[in-house]
C-alpha cells in the first residue's frame, strides 16, 4: 500500500524509517544542489580536512542544474528538473556517509553501491518527475544561497533552495536497501521478452 | 515588402521561445487522454505532474524542462526564396538571442576544450538540415531535443534477410535497456535507409509528424500502429512507474537501401517534445503550422 507524507527539513531517523519504495513524499525546508562537478568539489573540500560551506546534515540533496536568472540583484529560479542521477552513482556513496545528507532527489534511479549506503546510513533516494522544470521553480521559494559560482557556473554550482511542498517524490531506493527501479525494470525486460516473440508474427512487406 | 534577414532573425526567435514554452498541442492531448484512462496510480501521479508542468510552462512562458535541448532545423527552402546563404545566420542570432532572453539554457559545449559557447552556438550548432525544392517558399522545422532523450539513439547494420527481424527486436531492447533515462512517455522514430548517417537523419527527422499522423503507405501506417500497441505492452510507462502509455506513437520512414545493406536507425524523444513548424513567404508574410498551447485563465487553449 502506496503512503504520501508532508516532511520538513532536517530529516530524522525515525521518519526516514518509515517510507517505502513507491511512497509518495512532498518536501518543505532546504534542498541542495549538485550535479557531478559540486560532488566532486565537495568530496575534494572534505578529503582535505575543510569543511562544506553549509552543514549538509539531514537535509535533501537534489541532482539538478536550474535555470536561473539574476532580477533586482536577487537570483530567480525559473526552471529546475531533476538530472540523471545515475552519473554520480560513483560517489554518492561516499557523499551520503561524509555530509550526512538523508535524501537523494533526482531522476531514473541509482544503483547498488548507493543502495548500500543509504541502508548503511539511514537515507533514502526519491524522483523527482524528469522534465518537470518548471513545476519544480513554482515549488522554490527562496534562493538561500549559491556556491562555487564563479567556478563551476550555474548548471553545476551549489544552490541553497527553500522549497515548500517539493512534489510529487517517489521513493525509489528506502532505509532498507530495496531498489524500486531494479525490481520494475525486470519486469520490463521480462515483458520485453514476451513483445519481441509477439512481433515475430508481424508483415509489413 | 519582400522578407529581410532581420524579420527571418524574428521569425525563428518566435519559433524557438514557444518550441520551449509551448508543447505542441498533439504531444499535450495525446498526455492527457492517457492520464484520463490510465487506472495505474504511480503512472497517473507521473502523468499529473507532467500536466501541472506543461501548464505551468505555457502560462508563465518559461520553459517546460530545464534542460533547454540541442537545436535543430530541418529545412525545405524553395528555389527562388531570396534569403538563402543566410539562413544560417539568421538562426544563429535568433538562438542567441534566445538564450539571452532566457528561454534557452545554454547547452553548446566544445568537446576538446571543454568550454560551453554560452549561447547555444558553435561549431554545426544548431545542426541544420537543408533541402531545395520547387516554388519561392521557406518551410522551417524547429526540434529541441533534450540530452537525456539522445542516449537511446541507436543504429543497427543488419543483412538484408535479417533486416526486420533484427529492426523489431532492436526497437524493443533499446527502450527497454534505456527505461526511465529518456524520460518516457516516448515518441519513437525509425528508419531504414542504406547507409547508417541516413538512417539516422531520418529517423529523427520522423519525429516532426504530429502524434497521430500515419504515414501515407498503409504497410507503413500498419507497422507504425503494430509497433505502438507492442511496445505499449512493456509497462514501462511515464519515467518507468508502470501503466498503458510508453510511447505516444510511433514514427517510420526510409530511404532505398543498397542490395548488401540494411541500416536501421533508431531515435527517441522524451515526453517533453518540443518542435515547431512555420512556412515563411517571399513577401514576407508567414504563419506557425504547428499548434501550441497557451494558458488563458480557464484552462490551456490552442492560439495558433
Amino acid at each position: 500500500m502506496v503512503s504520501e507524507y508532508h516532511l520538513s527539513t532536517p530529516l530524522t531517523d525515525d521518519v526516514l524509517k518509515k517510507l517505502k519504495i513507491g511512497d509518495i513524499v512532498y518536501i518543505s525546508g532546504i534542498m541542495v544542489t549538485a550535479r557531478d562537478e559540486a560532488h566532486e568539489t565537495a568530496l575534494e573540500l572534505l578529503e582535505k580536512g575543510e569543511k562544506l560551506p553549509i552543514d549538509l546534515k539531514g537535509l535533501v540533496l537534489y541532482h539538478c542544474g536550474p535555470v536561473a536568472i539574476k532580477k533586482d540583484n536577487k537570483w530567480q529560479i525559473v526552471a529546475a528538473g531533476p538530472t540523471t542521477s545515475m552519473r554520480m552513482e560513483s560517489v554518492e556513496h561516499e557523499f551520503i556517509e561524509k555530509t550526512g545528507i538523508k535524501m537523494v532527489v533526482g531522476k531514473g534511479g541509482m544503483g547498488k553501491k548507493t543502495a548500500e549506503a543509504m541502508k548503511k546510513f539511514n537515507a533514502v533516494y526519491a524522483v523527482f518527475t524528469g522534465g518537470a522544470g518548471a513545476l519544480a521553480a513554482e515549488k522554490i521559494k527562496e534562493v538561500k544561497d549559491v556556491y562555487w559560482l564563479d567556478k563551476l557556473g550555474v548548471p553545476e554550482a551549489m544552490w541553497v533552495f527553500r522549497v515548500e511542498e517539493f512534489g510529487p517524490l517517489i521513493i525509489t531506493i528506502d532505509t532498507e536497501g530495496n531498489n524500486y527501479y531494479e525490481i520494475r525494470l525486470n519486469e520490463v525486460a521480462q515483458n520485453g521478452e514476451k513483445v519481441k516473440e509477439a512481433l515475430k508474427q508481424y508483415k509489413w512487406t | 515588402m519582400g522578407i529581410t534577414e532581420e524579420s527571418l532573425v524574428g521569425i525563428f526567435y518566435e519559433m524557438i521561445k514557444t518550441a520551449s514554452t509551448s508543447i505542441p498541442v498533439d504531444v499535450y492531448d495525446g498526455l492527457k487522454k492517457a492520464y484520463e484512462k490510465e487506472t495505474n496510480q504511480g503512472a497517473r501521479k507521473q502523468l499529473e505532474a507532467i500536466l501541472q508542468d506543461i501548464e505551468i510552462a505555457c502560462n508563465k512562458k518559461v520553459p517546460i524542462c530545464q534542460d533547454t535541448g540541442t537545436p535543430y532545423f530541418f529545412i525545405e527552402m524553395g528555389e527562388d526564396f531570396p534569403i538563402r546563404a543566410k539562413i544560417y545566420k539568421a538562426a544563429s542570432e535568433a538562438l542567441r538571442k534566445v538564450t539571452k532572453d532566457g528561454y534557452l539554457r545554454p547547452n553548446a559545449v566544445d568537446p576538446f576544450y571543454k568550454k560551453n559557447s554560452g549561447d547555444n552556438t558553435g561549431r554545426y550548432i544548431p545542426w541544420m538540415h537543408l533541402d531545395i525544392v520547387e516554388g519561392d517558399n521557406l518551410k522551417v522545422w524547429f526540434m529541441t531535443k533534450g540530452g537525456g532523450s539522445e542516449f537511446p539513439s541507436t543504429l543497427i547494420m543488419s543483412e538484408p534477410i535479417e533486416g526486420f527481424d533484427k529492426l523489431k527486436r532492436g526497437v524493443i531492447d533499446t527502450i527497454v535497456k534505456f527505461g526511465p533515462l529518456p524520460c518516457p512517455p516516448l515518441i519513437v522514430g525509425i528508419s531504414i535507409a542504406a547507409g547508417g548517417d541516413i538512417a539516422m537523419t531520418l529517423a529523427k527527422k520522423s519525429l516532426l509528424r504530429p502524434i497521430g499522423e500515419r504515414n501515407p503507405d498503409p504497410n507503413l501506417a500498419k507497422m507504425e500502429l503494430d509497433l505502438l500497441n507492442e511496445i505499449n505492452k512493456l509497462e514501462l510507462g511515464p519515467h518507468g512507474f508502470g501503466g498503458q502509455l510508453t510511447a505516444l506513437d510511433v514514427k517510420v520512414d526510409y530511404a532505398y537501401r543498397h542490395p548488401a545493406s540494411f541500416a536501421i536507425g533508431i531515435v527517441t524523444s522524451c515526453w517533453a517534445t518540443r518542435r515547431a513548424s512555420a512556412i515563411i513567404r517571399s513577401d514576407g508574410s508567414w504563419e506557425m503550422t504547428s499548434k501550441h498551447l497557451l494558458y488563458n485563465g480557464t484552462g490551456c487553449t490552442i492560439v495558433r
